[in-house]
């Protein structure tokens, strides 16, 4: 785990390289475009996930990410559609809003711990979607649907994202902006962790009384932890709906709570990275068995509880336990 | 001397059962004052009253004429009173620097936004917090033990951590929650010691619950006796030694062994 600064580097310019350069270059000589629409899927979804390995890291398990995403969804949707709003404005709007139903929904709930917490978050994606479908402002089952693509963004008069909808490739646009929002991500989430903050989230992780012994404002660091966590949620959303250009109550449900949880847990909890793994290998494992037709769950879930039963630190712990019994 | 932590007329009830039955001492500013009584005597919950983990059924707790009774523990650690807590409660999977780089919350300058960014101050203060955790550790006796995982250590080891813990906060009064409990003579001499030498050297105040009669007796200036919830007997050892009260709550009463 103990990487000098210069291969931290290495290993975060080449996957800068990798990601921004090659993966184009890579579609466009193979023109397989569609592989656009499921990277930048996991981009966003590894953004959704890398809240929930925060909440992990405060030791609570978080199923409830849906709610958030679903929340920043329409949120989007809603300001494009209803108060015509240039959707990158609404964007960081959404992510705020979700912050702010976190809170209210965490001053509650996050007294609770291990299971009984998980159970409640469980049950937030299922109200959110029913939210949606009795709300009038969110039409229903209906859906909004048909939301124009992300108009140019510019500062001052500078274009910093041209309009989306003139663009002769709007999937290579859609990539790009995801990933970048995703790189932004982990490394906000990477700061955070190996910050002050991160020091008090990991002892509270393992004992909160005694770290409100020591003076922590616990109740505060919780709740300021679930925000941040929501608010990649909501960011993931309301990008996620941008793309598909509609929003269904559907559009995250319990199962994509679950996943979210999942990849956490299958990339590792004890590495930053762990989640954008976790995403990348569960999103494309799902693919890749879709030739088994009606096994395809059977063997999914086969797969899943081998690895976890294996590896219970994730993915990323095989790399470092080699290392070390190397360097024994 | 002056008085530093003043318990007045405290209470607690579960329910049915009065746990703390109108309890009032005075702890005085750097003395050692140890809080004893049978089992059940109420010794444990008195603790947790004073330290803010538990909420007085009535009555107060006053720290330099501040009432600190029914705040939320951290608040009570912010105005000085910090506790410890027996050898199981640590951070386990955090190493013993790592450990008291994060009980120094208290010493942060920065806030958190300053920590993320790595602002001027959050460098000095991580730089600081680095420094002084090695010095505390230096003084408490686990340097060489600064790099190894908490869950790692002998039973004596985390005793001092939990005391480590609880002066990184710089508190005046320290409160410790049996810290001779399972211990061996040996081991509690050195925990005697210990007490004696943070006393002495940084000045605090030391409030402990204890079970063990002796190392109570060799450590403490005064002590307070609970017995039934109740306050039966307060003064120094020798006083405590020879109060009827006392031998007749530990010992039970002659007529009783007669009578049976």
């Amino acid at each position: 785990m103990n990487l000098t600064l210069k291969s931290k580097l290495l290993i975060a310019g080449g996957f800068l390289v990798f990601v921004f350069l090659f993966i184009p270059f890579f579609i466009s000589f193979s023109g397989r475009s569609d592989f656009y629409f499921t990277l930048t899927s996991v981009a966003l979804l590894s953004i959704a996930s890398a809240g929930v390995w925060l909440t992990f890291y405060i030791g609570r398990i978080n199923i409830g990410q849906g709610a958030f995403s679903l929340i920043g969804a329409y949120v989007s949707a809603i300001l494009v559609m209803k108060a015509g709003m240039n959707f990158w404005l609404t964007l960081p709007l959404a992510g705020l809003f979700t912050a702010f139903v976190s809170v209210l929904i965490g001053l509650p709930i996050l007294r609770l711990k291990g299971v009984y917490f998980a159970m409640i978050t469980l049950v937030l994606t299922q109200v959110v979607t029913l939210t949606a479908l009795a709300l009038p402002i969110t039409n229903g089952a209906r859906g909004i649907v048909s939301i124009p693509l992300p108009r140019e963004l510019s500062v001052f008069g500078v274009t910093l994202i041209p309009d989306l909808g003139t663009m002769d490739n709007p999937k290579l646009a859609f990539y790009l902006i995801s990933c970048v929002l995703m790189v932004l991500t982990y490394w906000v989430l990477y700061r955070l962790v190996n910050s002050r903050l991160g020091q008090i989230c990991r002892s509270m992780q393992q004992n909160e009384e005694l770290a409100s012994s020591i003076g922590i404002n616990i109740a505060y660091v919780r709740i300021i932890v679930f925000a941040i966590s929501s608010f990649f949620g909501g960011i993931g959303g309301s990008m996620f709906g941008a793309i598909a250009q509609s929003v269904y109550p559907s559009t995250f449900q319990v199962k994509d709570s679950i996943d979210f949880m999942l990849n956490c847990f299958l990339g590792g909890l004890g590495y930053v990275f762990g989640p954008l793994l976790g995403t990348f290998v569960l999103y494309f494992g799902w693919d890749l068995l879709f030739i088994l037709d009606k096994f395809q769950l059977l063997v999914y879930a086969s797969i899943v509880i081998i690895l976890m039963r294996f590896l219970p630190n994730g993915l990323l712990s095989i790399r470092f336990s080699n290392l070390r019994r190397k360097s024994d | 001397m002056t008085s530093i932590l003043e318990v007045r007329n405290v209470t607690k009830k579960f329910g049915g059962l009065v746990a703390v039955n109108d309890v009032s001492f005075d702890v005085k500013k750097e003395e050692i004052l140890s809080v004893i009584g049978p089992n059940g005597a109420g010794k444990s919950t008195l603790f947790k009253l004073i330290s803010s983990f538990l909420k007085t059924t009535s009555g107060d707790v006053y720290f330099k004429g501040e009432r600190i009774s029914n705040l939320r523990p951290h608040i009570v650690a912010q105005k000085g009173v910090v506790r410890t807590f027996q050898e199981t409660t640590i951070f386990k999977n955090m190493t013993v620097r790592e450990t008291i780089i994060v009980a120094q919350h208290l010493r942060s300058k920065a806030t958190l936004g300053g920590y993320f960014w790595g602002t001027k101050i959050a460098k000095e203060d991580n730089k600081a917090f680095g420094i002084q955790a090695d010095e505390l550790l230096d003084f408490i006796g686990l340097d060489s033990l600064r790099n190894e995982v908490a869950s790692n250590l002998t039973q004596g080891n985390l005793r001092a951590l939990g005391m480590a813990i609880g002066l990184a906060t710089d508190p005046e009064i320290l409160l410790l929650d049996e810290p001779f409990a399972g211990m061996n003579p040996e081991e509690t001499m050195g925990m005697v010691d210990l007490v004696r030498l943070i006393r002495n050297e940084r000045k605090v105040t030391v409030l402990l619950v204890e079970h063990d009669m002796s190392a109570v007796m060799s450590i403490s200036e005064r002590i307070v006796v609970l017995n039934f919830g109740s306050l039966i007997a307060e003064g120094t050892a020798q006083e405590i030694q020879n109060n009827e009260m006392v031998i007749e709550a530990y010992l039970g009463r002659a007529d009783d062994a007669l009578g049976a």
